[in-house]
């Protein structure tokens, strides 16, 4: 090989300090990326030209403030995670799934939850009729969750939880099921996405006010943080900000400015910004303008370091590092030939990468009609394959670095995002945390996302902006795309499952949980994962624990802002 | 022209009344994107949106259709729950001795569309709609035409 | 339609109405809505029946919790034992004439069959008709047994203005801190404020906010009824029990004081007078004993106020009236 393939080529016309500065980043990078393990020896085009790990200027990959990616080798370490959603019907449904999923040498699971868990509610609430296991699993007690898990070793492996308004719920089942089963809560490990704000902002799953509702993720941060080392306490999420209609640099800025709130949240309930910090995960949206995602991407990473270091303090350069996970956008997906929507997935899915995502769910073309089928859901997941494996493009950390546009889309997002910054600080007179609250209440949220929305829609209806299959390039759509339907048995089998809890358990112990529950939830220095898990221990269904809570700390109720 | 009442007066009522259409999601899911874009959709082609939001029962829907006099009941349905949802909103709409047609917003695979119809949703709107159309469907109900 | 024709239609509907049928109660709110002969003959059969009621205007910024509170003082009045209506006004989009009204989003005690009567009502032009159309509104839920009935309007302008001098408690709700205060003040809403209330008293600046308030009474409130400062946080319910009997407190003060009835007549005039003025700019200048005994019967509850109105516009010139009915 001509070029070892740690060489930084470029940069020959600097002079004196400049140069030395060059010199020092070069080494310094150097060291970091011989440091690291590669998945292969040696990296080349197709045609066998070979490859240095990364092109361009300082600052490099892995280094401050990380804008060309948070390690020095990015994806010659190792690739991104490909992950792939799983849950539907009954937790014993669910459970085949994921042994499936193991047996193939996956070891991360993810789960997606029905509307009723999602919502807090139990299976057999008026609300829940029709949504039982509909699109997710359900999950009323933790003889469902040790239903889901049954047979699968949680110390060995890593599972991420989609839900919100009742994850602490949910993370007391998973830890008392991992107890029935002989696993210690710090050995679990896994994600829990526990991101209550957004859902104030967009994708509208909450149960509590906003304020309780933060004492409520601070209370799971500080448990994991002294008790589970292993987990992920919350993954502050972008994606549904975007789905609800947001433009880019609005997910870029909301999902960041609630970032910062949880950590103003976290160090006002004591801890300490670094203790936490390296936990905090990210999850942004993979919309269809290519080069515009990978501008928000790359100036998530710098922003998140900057106000990382020299607004809260940070030191350790974990707690600086912005990891995000993604996922290509539902909402681009069209029912019109739905087949086009491969093409769709194939180049978010590459934005992402291109990104330095650390890990990715691909959307399945079939989405836009209903849940995926298991053909789609494969062509997804080969479709990631296809970039890893074959387009080169991981090869080469932050490959567009450099570019003029791509440096400017980066820096365009990062001032636009910053504008949101200053209101929200302004509005909370200092506060980030406080200007989110105020955000909430007085609708700037939803209605500058809604006003996005709007836009985008009037420019489709103006064909103003095409969108192939819908207003161009229409002719085509056979309207035969096999698609998947659920069994309406599961509702009834859940609720016999539901039934015959209350019926075993001891009713008087869960009153008593209950009553304590309630009587804590009112003393807000009382860390609410205690009593939880104690509820959950006597078989407390998910739904009479959120009424408990519910009756301290009252029902939120939208802005009316439409 | 829209016409305030006494506005139009001393003479007749004015021609052309706004149509008033309630918009609501039955149910748990939170997906109101469409919802709210169609909310803006009528009100700029000139009806009258009482917008309840998320989270709504038969019941609150219909207490609303009295009250506000609504020509038209207007659900949106993201989860696939259009088959559940929208006949049990029809039902409840006969129940209670009212003739106010239910328009359902949302994607619904082809094949559901005679079931949804036979249920009673007046008509499905899918995601290619256009604005006009979307207005155009819902005064048509309004007027009881198909 | 001719108003015989009209009257029939109406008749019907106002027995089922009165009968506490809130379907042929909101078809009839749409008749006043449209205006026209029907709206007249509405108005002729709920004038005698009403006055009973006792109304009251909440107004105030975008987004201070006004739906919130008129949710919170429903409530209230509901579990004192009465019944309760809420008319919730929001402008229509000047270009294209249609309206998103989402109040209802707030007053969650709307959903259900026995909570308070809820009607969204959207201005549909000119502020003037507004006007009309909601006093016209509130006789008809006076007169179908409504005996609190409380009148949203959003900010500050013609239409607040009008609706405050209808109802006989004006509410203004401000938000603690962004001089909100200030700015009612700079607005003229705190003189027609018979109570103040300093929503989201949870927030910080309440404090300041009420002071400030109670600053500008000092200075400038006249009369003997000093508007109380009430402080409420309506999604926690609070303060709302202490802002209904605040409510209560100023009907007292109406009633002990005396001007309802005595205002009645004059009132009725009022309203004659604003139905020509919206019609034609056409006013009555030189009281004649034809008007006067129009006057005698409106204010006596034999004839609505739309109907005497017509009645003297029909006196007037011809060409003038061809005019306005052209417009």
């Amino acid at each position: 090989m001509s070029v070892p393939d740690n060489h930084v080529p470029g940069g020959a016309e600097s002079h004196g300090d400049e140069n030395s500065l060059r010199a020092r980043a070069e080494a310094e990078w150097r060291a970091a990326y011989e440091a690291a393990p590669s998945r292969q020896a040696g990296f080349e085009t197709m045609s066998g030209i070979p490859l240095a790990a990364v092109h361009g200027d300082p600052p490099y990959p892995g280094q401050f403030p990380y804008t060309r990616g948070i390690y020095p080798a990015m994806y010659r370490s190792r690739l991104w995670t490909m992950r792939l959603f799983a849950g539907m019907g009954t937790a014993a449904d669910t459970n085949l799934r994921f042994k499936a999923l193991l047996e193939a040498g996956g070891t991360g699971l993810s789960t997606a939850f029905d509307m009723p868990t999602l919502m807090g509610r139990d299976s057999d609430h008026p609300w829940a009729v029709g949504e039982v296991g509909r699109a997710g699993v359900a999950i009323d007690t933790v003889a469902d969750m040790e239903d889901l898990f049954a047979g699968i070793d949680l110390g060995g492996v890593s599972t991420s939880m989609t839900i919100n308004g009742p994850a602490n719920i949910l993370m007391a089942m998973y830890i008392v099921t991992g107890e029935r089963g002989g696993t210690e809560r710090r050995r679990l490990s896994g994600t829990i996405q526990n991101d209550i704000l957004k859902e104030y902002q967009a994708q509208k799953e909450y149960i509590f006010p906003p304020r309780p509702s933060i004492r409520l993720v601070c209370d799971l941060i500080r448990f994991t943080t002294a008790e589970m080392p292993r987990w992920h306490p919350i993954s502050i999420s972008g994606y549904h900000i975007r789905e609800a209609g947001s433009t880019a640099a609005q997910e870029l800025a909301f999902t960041l400015a609630n970032g910062f709130a949880y950590v103003e949240a976290a160090m006002a309930a004591g801890l300490d910004v670094d203790d936490f910090a390296g936990r905090l995960s990210f999850f942004f949206n993979s919309h269809i303008d290519f080069f515009e995602e990978i501008g928000k991407y790359r100036a998530a990473r710098r922003i998140w370091a900057h106000w990382m270091r020299e607004r809260y303090g940070a030191r350790r350069e974990r707690s600086l590092q912005l990891r995000f996970h993604t996922q290509t956008a539902g909402v681009s997906l069209t029912a019109q030939q739905p087949e086009v929507n491969i093409a769709r997935v194939a180049a978010q899915a590459l934005a992402a990468v291109l990104g330095g995502t650390q890990s990715l769910h691909t959307d399945s073309y079939d989405e836009a009609l209903a849940l995926p089928t298991e053909r789609a859901a494969r062509i997804a997941l080969r479709t990631q394959q296809v970039i890893a494996h074959e387009t080169g493009a991981p090869n080469v950390a932050d490959p567009l670095g450099g570019a003029a546009f791509v440096e400017w889309m980066t820096d365009e997002m990062e001032r636009r995002a910053t504008e949101v910054f200053e209101h929200l600080d302004k509005l909370g007179e200092g506060s980030i945390l406080e200007g989110v609250y105020e955000g909430i209440a007085n609708g700037y949220f939803v209605g500058e996302i809604a006003d996005s929305a709007y836009r985008f829609e009037r420019e489709v209806n103006a064909g103003r902006r095409i969108i192939v299959g819908v207003n161009a390039c229409t002719d085509g759509d056979d309207g035969d795309t096999p698609i998947l339907y659920i069994d309406e048995e599961v509702e009834a089998q859940q609720l016999a499952r539901l039934a015959e809890v209350r019926r075993r358990r001891d009713g008087d112990a869960v009153a008593a949980a209950l009553g304590r529950l309630v009587s804590d939830a009112a003393d807000p220095t009382v860390n609410l994962m205690v009593p939880i898990i104690d509820c959950v221990r006597v078989e407390a269904t998910e739904g009479e624990i959120t009424g408990a809570l519910e009756g301290v700390f009252g029902t939120y109720t939208e802005p009316a802002i439409v | 022209m829209t016409g305030a009442a006494g506005s139009a007066a001393p003479g007749e009522q004015a021609g052309t009344q706004p149509v008033r259409v309630v918009l609501a999601k039955l149910g748990l899911d939170g997906h109101d994107r469409g919802l709210k874009v169609v909310a803006r959709m009528l009100r700029d082609a000139g009806l009258e949106v009482i917008y309840l939001g998320l989270r709504q029962t038969t019941e609150s829907i219909l207490s609303a259709v009295e009250q506000e006099d609504a020509e038209v009941i207007g659900l949106s349905i993201h989860n696939g729950g259009h088959l559940t949802l929208a006949p049990r909103m029809v039902e409840a709409v006969r129940a209670a001795g009212l003739d106010v047609p239910v328009v359902v917003g949302g994607i619904v695979p082809d094949k559901d569309l005679e079931r949804l119809r036979t249920a009673g949703v007046f008509a499905v709107l899918g995601p290619g709609a256009s604005a006009a159309e979307v207005a155009q469907r819902v005064r048509a109900a309004a007027a009881g035409r198909p | 339609m001719n108003a015989d024709a009209a009257a029939g239609q109406v008749a019907g509907l106002f027995e089922q109405a009165l009968g506490g049928d809130r379907r042929a109660l909101g078809r009839l709110l749409t008749q006043v809505e449209r205006g026209g002969p029907p709206a007249d003959a509405v108005a002729t059969a709920a004038w005698p029946l009403a006055g009973g009621a006792h109304i009251v205007g909440i107004t105030g910024a975008p987004g201070v919790g006004k739906s919130t509170l008129c949710d919170g003082l429903a409530k209230a009045a509901t579990s004192d034992g009465r019944r309760v209506a809420i008319l919730a006004v929001d402008p229509s989009s000047p270009l294209t004439g249609g309206a998103i009204l989402g109040d209802r989003i707030r007053m969650p005690s709307a959903a259900s069959h026995d909570g308070p009567f809820v009607r969204s009502m959207a201005s549909r032009g000119q502020s003037g008709g507004l006007a009309l159309a909601a006093l016209a509104a509130v006789r008809l839920l006076d007169a179908t047994g409504h005996d609190l009935i409380v009148v949203e309007t959003v900010g500050i302008g013609q239409v607040e203005t009008d609706i405050a001098r209808t109802a006989d408690t004006t509410i203004v709700v401000v938000s603690p801190g962004w001089g909100d205060a200030v700015q009612a003040n700079k607005a003229g809403l705190l003189e027609m404020a018979e109570i103040l209330v300093v929503n989201k008293a949870d927030r910080a600046g309440a404090g300041d906010a009420r002071r400030d308030l109670e600053h500008m009474l000092d200075l400038g409130h006249r009369g003997e009824w000093r508007p109380p400062v009430t402080l409420t946080a309506a999604t926690d319910g609070e303060g709302i029990d202490e802002l209904y009997k605040n409510v209560q407190g100023h009907r007292r003060h109406l009633t002990e004081t005396g001007p309802r009835v005595d205002g009645r007549a004059r009132q009725a005039a009022e309203e004659v007078r604003r139905h020509l003025h919206h019609w034609g700019d056409l006013t009555v200048d030189q009281p004649s004993e034809e008007t006067e005994a129009l006057f005698a019967d409106v204010a006596a509850g034999r004839l609505a106020p739309s109907a005497a109105a017509r009645t003297l516009l029909a006196g007037i010139e011809p060409d003038t009236a061809g005019e306005v009915i052209g417009a």
